[in-house]
């Protein structure tokens, strides 16, 4: 299996705190990969870092086979690989409409198809081209997360990092956009890589799973080790206690 | 052999009005229940009038809202006729509430320790040595290791965890009888969730107090409370006891508890909620 997406030693310092510390990852094409972690383990950091929204200080990175350096990526990069963020409230421009949204990406690589692939977008995420001129606080979360979706897929990336795309999200709403992401990857033999604190979710998704702490990745795990709780990291335990909700003890 | 006691809340046909450019909006139509010295949960989505039946109980609702009810009593004084000045003082001392984020609902500018102390000088004659200890045992009962050194520091300077232990015990400092908690954990990682939930279901046992518990989570209400309400559309669509859960028969309830995504299952696509729109009738 060749690997889609390559992170050897990847470090991350902010002053003299190390967010992530020496991170070494292999994903493969069209696979699912998951990792979750409490909060200030360093799971959005290195999204942030290998979707360039953040640089990276030691390390290396590859995207099918390429490398990329810390700072600057070309638009092959961009097209390559995008991003989902978790809150749909903030990750979609306020006084855009949906129609300049998906527009921008499109302009930036130079598409001229423009109509057609705002249109199918659109159908993709399943909102109709009703919602083409409407702005985003006139649409709920659950359709905001799938315009954030649309503007994501709109360039055909290969590899598309979510960061807990459905955690602000209602539960019915979620499943929907849990159905609509594998849907996607079906469809385009994507590769993911998704971030949440839910391991139901994450064991829904992902095929592989990791687990981060403190800016290390504490295990790495097939989804079959977390339903016969084959697994060592005293936080995974802890994780799949809280994920069978509240015992009186 | 069954003692009636009298409840400690009675809601009664409440209504909460929000009027809009394009009308009336109502955000809760008609929610009846009583509340006794037990745990009860309110589910539902964003929307379903949750956080607003709280808030007028609290008496919170903003002030263009109306609110009717045929009643709305708190032991046995009417809420809906009593002048804001009786509110006021019940509000903190036998009527409390727990905000979802600590990091909102705590004021950035006031210390932790005065915050408390700020909640029982509003409520008691009381001394500031006297208010100091109280607020360091209530710190402590929390389960904070060093009270000492948290009541000097501003919310800023705490986790979400401890900010939200820390809120709880300006709640209960004054030992209220009746605890709304709207939301109290969703801001929290995960594995924190249990610790304040733990800290909580400790302090309301203890105290013998009421507790309404808001959440959108249906596992976890269901895991906490004794008995649950679930509301869609500002009404209450089922209630239930909260160990029968399986057996709900409203197909909204069974529809939320379906679409979970659980670890050991394998159901690709996951089933959704299919809205009838008789529901929101």
């Amino acid at each position: 299996m060749t690997s889609a997406l390559s992170i050897r030693d990847m470090v991350v310092t902010y002053d003299e705190f190390a967010a992530l510390d020496h991170v070494n990852f292999d994903i493969g094409t069209g696979e699912s990969f998951g990792i979750v972690g409490e909060s200030g383990s360093g799971k959005s950091t290195l999204l942030r870092a290998v979707s360039g929204l953040a640089s990276f200080d030691q390390g290396t990175l590859s995207v099918n086979g390429r490398p990329y350096s810390g700072r600057k990526r070309d638009k092959e990069f961009y097209r390559t690989v995008q991003m989902v963020f978790q809150d749909p409230y903030g990750s979609l421009h306020p006084r855009q409409t949906v129609d300049r949204l998906l527009l921008e990406p499109l302009v930036i690589h130079g598409f001229t198809d423009i109509e057609t692939r705002i249109n199918r977008a659109l159908d993709e995420v399943g909102l109709g081209s009703g919602f083409r001129f409407r702005y985003s606080h006139q649409l709920s979360g659950g359709q905001r997360q799938r315009i954030a979706i649309a503007r994501a897929l709109i360039l055909e990336p290969k590899i598309l990092l979510l960061d807990e795309p459905t955690s602000a999200l209602d539960a019915s709403i979620q499943a929907e956009i849990l159905n609509l992401l594998e849907q996607a990857r079906r469809d385009r033999n994507l590769t993911f890589v998704m971030v949440s604190h839910d391991l139901g979710v994450i064991s829904h998704m992902c095929e592989r799973l990791a687990v981060m702490k403190n800016g290390k990745v504490v295990e790495t795990v097939p989804r079959k080790a977390l339903e016969n709780r084959e697994f060592s990291a005293d936080y995974t335990r802890q994780l799949l206690v809280a994920s069978e909700g509240f015992r009186r003890g | 052999m069954t003692v009636s006691v009298k409840p400690l809340l009675t809601v009664e046909d409440l209504r909460v009005t929000f009027p809009t450019r394009t009308g009336d909006v109502q955000a809760v139509r008609g929610v009846s229940f009583a509340l006794g010295r037990e745990r009860l949960g309110i589910v539902g989505e964003s929307g379903s009038g949750k956080s607003q039946t709280g808030r007028a109980i609290m008496g919170l609702t903003p002030g263009h809202a109306r609110i009717s009810a045929r009643k709305l009593a708190f032991g046995d004084r009417d809420l809906l006729t009593m002048p804001a000045r009786e509110r006021r003082d019940l509000r903190g001392k036998k009527v409390a509430m727990i905000l979802q984020d600590p990091k909102y609902s705590l004021n950035p500018v006031m210390t932790i320790g005065r915050q408390i102390v700020e909640t029982l000088k509003t409520h008691e004659k009381i001394s500031n040595s006297a208010a100091k200890a109280r607020a360091l045992a209530m710190l402590e009962a929390v389960q904070i290791s060093d009270p000492k050194r948290v009541f000097s520091l501003y919310p800023h300077e705490v986790s979400g965890g401890m900010g939200q232990r820390a809120m709880i015990a300006m709640m209960l400092v004054c030992g209220p009888e009746l605890l709304i908690a709207d939301e109290p954990t969703s801001a929290l990682d995960v594995t924190v969730q249990l610790e304040v939930l733990d800290i909580l279901d400790k302090l309301v046992a203890d105290r013998g107090m009421g507790l309404i518990f808001i959440s959108h989570d249906l596992r976890l209400v269901s895991s906490f409370c004794d008995r649950v309400i679930v509301m869609y559309a500002g009404r209450i669509v089922e209630e239930l006891p909260a160990a029968n859960l399986a057996d709900a028969q409203h197909p909204y309830t069974r529809g939320l508890l379906n679409c979970l995504p659980t670890i050991g299952s394998d159901r690709h696509p996951l089933p959704v909620l299919d809205r009838k729109p008789e529901w929101a009738l």
